[in-house]
């Protein structure tokens, strides 16, 4: 008897609580306004990141295709991972004196942990993290990238 | 068994493989369970489809670089995890780094916790099927992960701390987002208890299941919340206060039950002191420097260093062993999750398998940081 009485009250107990937790989810049906999903692809136009985040290294380019990179490979060393590698290469000035200038800043975004250690490595502040998060690539090799753009070089005055 | 032996039938233990690709594994975690029709009677488990030999790879890092490696060892408490290590490594060079790094550290490792607890707690109920909790828990988790982006510049692998202080100070938005989040989270708290906690089918399957004696708890190395259900104070911000904590109020919980319930009042309870202990700090954030001036090039004196934290699963420790170099010569992780799992077979025996999901969730595994 006494076992009976027992399942009939947990199955009270049980429909009480269910009712209970349904009361939360009627709660949040008759208020949409507190649901926070964001509906990502569609609202693609108007996202922003936080100013901080960080997506992948670029290297800053002023509108006369001039960077601030001296190529000291202060980066390279602080990575953990070998993301970056310095090419660099000795040129002529029109003075007649021979300065290292870098050729390739190669940048393996599939190796890198974004943990920002180049970031606060760099001595002229070449480099920054964009907020550019959408990496997905149809092909691995394009995940290696060179951060200079063809025929840039040295701003003017920057030296490390 | 009447019926079997009229019948001629025999009964035998049999082996199964739960995982390692298995939904409540939470990872990949394979266990060997050896059976008796339903129940259990070993739970085997077997390591290493997620190791990454991070250990071996601190030994050619330097120590600024070590610290972004813990991120992907335990990654619902990296803030924590990187702070172990800065620990150890600004003890061992006899830094003390000011009151704002301190006060900054310790808001960010209770919001790490909270996050943590939240996500455990959805998962949980989701692993003993009620896939709701998980979208409530990560609705308010997600708060979090916005101050930790803005702050931080990361979701889950922050790589906040560096060795001697901070990489950003914080966002000026981020007080004020950070009571935003506790305002808003402690009228969310109760919903937690009203969906779940009461909930019979859940208490059925909760109570009284997966019990752990303190005894066993101590002689397992069990910590965290899952140790202190049982009874035992472990506590590491009560005994060894690090950082801001012995500048603030709040109860270490215990709870003497020691089953499955116990264990999720014990997270739920630590959720409601992490918000007290931030309460107690967000406003007095002392001036300073948010980094102290440190040398570009670490070098440790030759010795051996220890550090220990409290991560959301228990007790992180950091053993540093330097020769006097860049990079430690060994450098061993105490990691919380490796003591816990070990105690699982203990707690599972001679319960169903359905009571072993729900032991493991109320363990709180997280499998990256058991193999490293």
């Amino acid at each position: 008897m006494k076992a009976i009485i027992h399942y009939f009250k947990t199955i009270f107990a049980a429909l009480k609580t269910l009712v209970k937790g349904m009361a939360i989810t009627g709660h949040y049906f008759i208020h949409p306004k507190e649901i926070i999903t964001q509906q990502y692809p569609e609202n693609r136009d108007t996202l922003k990141m936080f100013e901080r985040f960080r997506g992948e290294v670029v290297l800053l380019h002023n509108e006369n295709n001039e960077h601030r990179c001296t190529g000291c490979s202060a980066c390279e060393i602080a990575c953990p991972n070998g993301t970056i590698e310095i090419i660099t290469k000795r040129v002529e000035t029109p003075e007649g004196r021979k300065v290292k200038q870098i050729d390739r800043f190669v940048y393996h975004l599939s190796m890198c942990t974004m943990c920002n250690l180049c970031i606060l490595a760099c001595p002229t502040d070449a480099i920054v993290m964009s907020n550019d998060f959408e990496h997905a690539v149809f092909d691995r090799s394009q995940l290696t990238k060179i951060l200079n753009k063809p025929g840039s070089k040295l701003m003017e005055g920057v030296r490390h | 068994m009447m019926a079997d032996k009229k019948a001629g039938l025999k009964s035998q233990e049999y082996f199964i493989n739960m995982g390692p690709q298995h939904p409540s594994t939470h990872g990949v975690l394979r266990l060997l369970l050896s059976l008796d029709g339903e129940i259990v009677k070993k739970v085997e488990p077997h390591l290493g489809y997620i190791h990454r030999s991070i250990e071996k790879m601190c030994e050619f890092d330097s120590y600024g670089q070590i610290v972004h490696l813990t991120d992907r060892m335990d990654y619902l408490a990296s803030h924590i995890n990187n702070e172990a290590v800065c620990l150890a490594v600004e003890n061992a060079l006899e830094i003390e780094v000011n009151e704002r790094i301190k006060t900054i550290r310790t808001i960010i490792a209770e919001l790490q916790r909270l996050s943590s607890h939240q996500l455990w707690w959805g998962v949980m109920g989701m692993d003993l099927g009620a896939i709701t909790t998980f979208l409530y828990g990560f609705r308010d988790r997600e708060m979090i992960t916005d101050i930790f982006e803005e702050t931080c510049g990361a979701r889950l692998t922050m790589n906040y701390n560096m060795p001697g202080g901070l990489m950003f100070d914080i966002h000026p938005d981020f007080q004020k987002k950070v009571k935003a989040f506790l305002k808003h989270f402690k009228k969310k708290l109760p919903e937690y208890d009203q969906l779940l906690s009461d909930n019979v089918i859940f208490r059925e399957r909760t109570v009284g299941v997966g019990k752990l004696s303190k005894e066993d708890a101590i002689s397992y190395g069990v910590t965290g919340p899952t140790g202190r259900a049982s009874g035992f104070s472990n506590d590491v911000r009560k005994q060894e206060a690090y950082s801001a904590y012995n500048k603030v109020n709040f109860k270490e919980i215990l709870y003497t039950e020691g089953d499955c319930f116990a264990r999720y009042k014990a997270r739920i309870d630590e959720m409601w002191e992490s918000m007290h202990i931030i309460e107690q700090l967000i406003d007095n954030i002392p001036e300073g420097l948010y980094r102290e001036k440190m040398r570009k090039v670490i070098k440790l004196p030759k010795g051996e260093y220890y550090q220990r934290v409290e991560t959301p699963r228990g007790e992180l420790g950091v053993y540093i062993i330097s020769e006097g170099g860049m990079s430690p010569y060994r450098l061993k992780f105490r990691s919380p999750g490796f003591s816990n799992l070990s105690a699982l077979d203990h707690m599972a025996r001679g319960s169903k398998i359905a009571d072993l999901v729900a032991i493991m969730s109320t363990i709180d595994l997280v499998i990256p940081d058991i193999d490293r």
